[in-house]
């Protein structure tokens, strides 16, 4: 007989924070991206190359951290790769952002092919140790929720509140929020539009990275095709439902990294069959879409900025 | 003070006519595009050469053997128009939603649904005659297919669900869903996620023995044909064009804009519903688990790289198809993995997506 209680515990609290940290990760970055005003569908795709990245460098140094670097550098350059194209040449960002996360599906499986023999899934490689914070661990409740998890749940911790106040209290944050409110104006009041865009969308990738090599060095200790399954996705929308703010953003990744735990403990379960309990984050996706953002309004209207 | 903001943001923004669906409405094909596109084509495949020889390949070998295998004989050319075929339909479904400015990622989902309504049909209604049968599964599939649509679309239109994320949400449920139904409900015997077959009556007849190239490819020829008078000379179309060339003056002249978003993007899901259900009828004549290896994400490549021309596509679909067919040659000859061909078909993308890059070029070499 399987109670609530072997689904609903303190645990699932916790596994429910460890899964929404990729999705935190790239959520935030998707705040950054649209915040200056560019549109980062591609957020999937950076983070498949990322968490490709990152197993792939542990497995050849075993040291996952310079992993997590690779992952790092990897987001970085897909983040560049969509600048150039959107800011640069003023190419669709939509378009650009498919075509970034067909190019990672096809890259990932094809160097997996190459190096591993498999387009399925990476040799299992090293990943990055538990940590235990010393006083937090032993508070009840609380210390079971948060006191041990991978340094990359900390990280993402760090990085929301960072972030938050890096976009509403400091100099570069105003600049950001400026170019993507009104780039003209922007221009006019000595920004470079240009380089804020760059250095968003660039960003946006570093982050979109750190949560791909979350589920590589992580979660699976492994690299497996189309690992990152929508979470990228998922992101765009946990960005929506908290308003294109750093903090609401993490806010609603925790509701998908929930729905996320919960699909994992009722597969082990098994109850239902996999395929349908494999449905709940993306059923969820769309019924927060529908149901909580009606009256979101975005931050930018997203147009290319011609200079003059 | 005011009034010299608002001029300047005039002067910088362009203004509506920079819409997404704008510069989508505004692509036609015409002599002075297709050089973009072909240069476009002919930078991905050097960036993918450069690539294959990274990775020990060459890629005078890995080509060659492609374009044999696509075209070197009978049997290559039938490959490649069978693998072709679900490509225009997913590349017209896309199309067609590009055209009323909405971008329909979830394509994948909605051909799968259409293949799995299309089999059901197929299988159970038995004793009807073939052009009975054979018509009303296809129109099954483009049913559901178009069910598929009309979720996001409704989610757009009265709840401002962005549709990039919910198609592409709705894809994943489609594939569990489907995966689900084919291995429990619906499960034929074995150890294999597929359905019984089809009966006889509801198979599309084959056109070139022994490849598996059936009468689908004709379908789809003639649907490219009908969309792209529906969307040139009727008023409908001319609406849904309107609609992605700019919503407001769309609005102004009093065109209902959700309804045509509505109806494009349940069209749209039909058109790819249907595709789903040529290739289950004509191909695999059961539904089988994933029996679609990425055919929506091709349709997405094939008509933006066809620059959303309903003709141009059916000629970048049988590119594209020669890719999926060549490629089975060159791995098994020359061993390149397979996915080559995705990054080639992204680069392409890629590619498509800067075409100011260009002009970039060619305005330099002016200055100089």
């Amino acid at each position: 007989m399987i109670e609530l209680s072997d689904i609903v515990n303190l645990g699932l609290f916790a596994a429910a924070l460890r899964m929404a940290t990729p999705i935190a990760f790239a959520s935030i970055g998707g705040v950054f991206s649209e915040r200056a005003g560019i549109t980062n569908i591609g957020l999937e795709g950076m983070m498949l190359v990322s968490a490709f990245a990152g197993a792939a460098t542990s497995y050849f140094t075993a040291n996952p951290w310079l992993g997590v670097v690779a992952a790092v550098v990897a987001g970085a350059l897909c983040g560049a790769l969509h600048a150039i194209i959107t800011v640069r040449f003023r190419g669709n960002q939509i378009v650009s952002g498919t075509g970034i996360n067909l190019l990672a599906a096809g890259l990932t499986a094809y160097l997996c092919q190459i190096f591993w023999g498999s387009r399925g899934a990476s040799a299992s490689v090293q990943g990055l140790e538990l940590v235990s914070i010393p006083l937090v661990k032993d508070l009840p409740i609380v210390g079971s929720i948060i006191g041990s998890h991978t340094p990359l749940v900390y990280m993402m911790l760090v990085v929301t509140i960072l972030s938050h106040v890096m976009l509403f209290r400091t100099r570069l944050g105003l600049r950001i929020r400026a170019v993507g409110e009104h780039a003209a104006a922007a221009d006019t009041a000595g920004i470079d539009v240009y380089r804020v865009k760059y250095i968003s969308v660039i960003a946006s990738g570093v982050l979109a990275g750190l949560g791909g090599v979350f589920l590589s060095l992580s979660h699976l200790n492994l690299f497996s095709w189309g690992m990152t399954g929508g979470r990228g996705f998922i992101a765009l929308a946990a960005m929506i439902f908290g308003r294109w703010t750093p903090l609401g953003a993490f806010g609603a990744s925790v509701l998908f990294g929930l729905a996320d735990a919960l699909q994992m403990r009722l597969q082990a379960l098994g109850l239902l069959p996999p395929q349908i309990i494999l449905m709940i984050p993306y059923i969820l996706t769309v019924a927060v879409l529908a149901g909580v953002v009606r009256k979101a309004i975005p931050p930018s209207d997203y147009k290319p900025y011609v200079k003059e | 003070m005011k009034k010299l903001s608002e001029n300047a943001s005039n002067k910088n923004y362009e203004e509506p006519k920079e819409t997404f669906g704008a510069i989508l409405a505004q692509m036609k094909l015409s002599s002075l595009e297709i050089l973009p596109t072909l240069l476009a084509i002919a930078a991905a495949f050097s960036a993918g050469a450069v690539l294959l020889l990274i990775t020990g390949y060459s890629p005078i070998d890995a080509y060659g053997a492609m374009l044999i295998g696509a075209f070197g004989d009978k049997f290559g050319i039938g490959q490649t128009l069978t693998q072709a075929t679900p490509i225009i339909f997913t590349g017209l479904a896309f199309l067609l939603a590009s055209k009323s400015g909405l971008f329909n990622i979830g394509i994948e989902g909605q051909l799968i649904v259409g293949g799995f309504a299309a089999a059901i049909v197929g299988i159970y209604f038995e004793g009807l005659p073939a052009f009975i049968h054979v018509p009303l599964a296809l129109l099954s599939g483009a049913l559901a297919g178009g069910l598929w649509g009309l979720i996001p679309a409704i989610l757009k239109t009265k709840l401002n669900a962005h549709e990039v994320i919910t198609t592409m949400m709705l894809s994943y449920v489609a594939s569990y869903l489907t995966s689900y139904l084919v291995n429990y409900p619906f499960k034929a015997p074995g150890w294999v996620a597929q359905t019984t077959t089809i009966a006889p009556s509801a198979e599309l007849p084959r056109i070139l023995w022994p490849t598996q190239l059936s009468v689908a490819i004709i379908i789809a020829f003639l649907l490219a044909i009908a969309i792209h008078y529906f969307l040139e000379k009727t008023k409908l179309g001319y609406e849904i064009r309107a609609v992605g060339f700019s919503p407001m003056v769309a609005e102004n002249n009093g065109i209902d804009v959700n309804r045509k978003m509505i109806l494009a993007l349940v069209i749209s899901g039909a058109i790819a519903g249907m595709g789903g259900a040529g290739e289950i009828m004509g191909v695999h004549r059961r539904f089988i688990d994933g029996f679609s290896p990425g055919y929506g994400w091709d349709g997405i490549a094939v008509a933006l790289v066809g620059r959303l021309n309903p003709i141009g596509t059916i000629f970048v679909a049988i590119l594209f198809g020669a890719l999926r067919s060549g490629s089975m040659t060159m791995t098994r000859s020359v061993g390149v993995p397979l996915d080559i061909i995705s990054m080639l078909q992204s680069l392409v993308i890629i590619c498509t997506a800067t075409p100011t890059v260009f002009e970039y070029f060619t305005k330099r070499r002016e200055l100089k």
